[in-house]
């Protein structure tokens, strides 16, 4: 295949999904009979032509994969046409039940709450509305209670391109209380 | 007797979060927190939620008998034996704390994302049909449904044999079919059946399904292909 045509078929499939594309997705798409080189340098040539040309959108590499994006600049013009859509940013308590899932998951809901020391079941179903987390199955243990994971959906929300974006565990102990000695070592 | 005050109460989530906040007004060391002066302050702050009248979670509660029972632990005399090894009655809630003050933080970062992602925005989905199946299906159109396939019966199964199914059964079959499917096609099921009597249970099955709002009938057009869908 020339690698016009495939460039034409990534940009076509880039164009119309409503989700990140990953290269595996693509070869899939090919039918494994094309290379991974063969699909990055159509990649970087859409997003080369994105660039150079000025355009208000930009091919961006988000949750594992790629997919097209406005640019910050004209969020506004968007917010006026979807006036009737507009979501609310996401409260505190939610936000920390999404970053206990984040770093935990699988994770139940008691779990959660053992962290928080406070119900949270009103930030769980938000957060599940929202599609930011999904169930993924059950503990087996007494009761057997849903397990809760991030989606794609939570590392796109927060442009992220994968959970290892996010600090790591170490480096949180030290920037959120800066310990004198560490006193308490857990896990 | 006109006292006038205002109030800064700060909305807190939780009792720890109420707790790290009294440890960062106060300047308090977390790892050697002043326990009979954070539960006073601890103590007061429910009072005035209490006050206030707001709803002052059981979570709440059982954070002050905590900090209670720690304090008293700390007013025992200790025995000489005891003082080198016994473990600091604070240190599971300094752990607590810990833990909880490093998601609240991550959740932090995450609100400033939120806010520097704000205006991107994302394609969203292409409309395929099953997006498409918006429109409620009556009794009627399912009533036609059911007539165009029992006419499809094969005529070696027309036959009549007395045989009792219990709708129960088929209801619990029905939603069976939903373990791993997101729609069923409302023909494909009636026909799956192979006799009349099975296929007007299992009609009447969903009958009942649709009247106790565990699924709903859809259709793309009138006279389209009619789907089930199961309400979450």
């Amino acid at each position: 295949m020339e690698q016009q045509e495939i460039k034409n078929i990534i940009e076509t499939l880039l164009f119309i999904t409503d989700e990140p594309i990953s290269i595996e997705k693509f070869k899939d798409v090919f039918l494994n009979e094309i290379t991974e080189n063969q699909i990055l340098e159509s990649i970087q040539q859409i997003k080369q032509e994105h660039i150079s040309s000025n355009s208000p959108i930009e091919l961006k590499e988000i949750a594992g994969g790629y997919q097209f994006a406005t640019k910050k600049e004209y969020g506004p013009w968007i917010r006026r046409l979807f006036k009737e859509k507009i979501t609310l940013r996401l409260s505190p308590p939610s936000l920390e039940t999404l970053s206990i899932i984040a770093y935990k998951q699988p994770i139940t809901r008691a779990e959660i709450e053992e962290i928080r020391g406070v119900d949270s079941s009103g930030p769980l179903e938000t957060l599940l509305e929202r599609k930011l987390i999904r169930i993924t199955g059950r503990k087996e243990t007494v009761g057997r209670p849903l397990l809760y994971s991030t989606t794609k959906e939570f590392l796109r929300y927060f442009g992220l391109n994968s959970l290892s974006d996010l600090p790591s565990l170490e480096e949180l102990e030290v920037s959120s209380f800066q310990p004198q000695e560490e006193l308490f070592q857990n896990e | 007797m006109n006292q006038q005050y205002t109030v800064h109460l700060e909305i807190f989530e939780g009792p720890l979060d109420l707790l790290l906040y009294l440890i960062k007004k106060n300047d308090m060391d977390i790892y050697d927190i002043p326990i009979s002066q954070i539960t006073g302050e601890y103590l007061e702050y429910l009072d005035l939620m209490k006050e206030l009248n707001l709803d002052v979670a059981s979570e709440f509660l059982v954070m002050a008998a905590t900090l209670m029972q720690i304090k008293s632990q700390m007013l025992l005399p200790k025995q000489p034996k005891e003082e080198e090894e016994g473990p600091d009655p604070r240190e599971e809630l300094v752990k607590k704390l810990l833990e909880y003050q490093k998601y609240k933080y991550v959740g932090q970062i995450l609100s400033q994302k939120e806010l520097q992602e704000h205006d991107v925005f994302y394609k969203t989905g292409v409309c395929f049909s099953e997006e498409d199946y918006i429109l409620d299906v009556n009794i009627f159109d399912l009533i036609e449904c059911l007539k165009q396939t029992l006419n499809r019966l094969p005529p070696e199964t027309k036959e009549i044999v007395y045989e009792e199914i219990p709708i129960e059964q088929k209801i619990r079959e029905i939603l069976d079919y939903f373990e791993n499917k997101e729609y069923i096609n409302f023909k494909e099921i009636l026909l799956k059946q192979t006799t009349k009597i099975k296929m007007i249970v299992t009609f009447l099955a969903l009958l009942e399904l649709i009247r106790l709002k565990q699924v709903v009938a859809r259709q793309a057009k009138l006279f389209g292909e009619i789907r089930i869908y199961k309400v979450n």
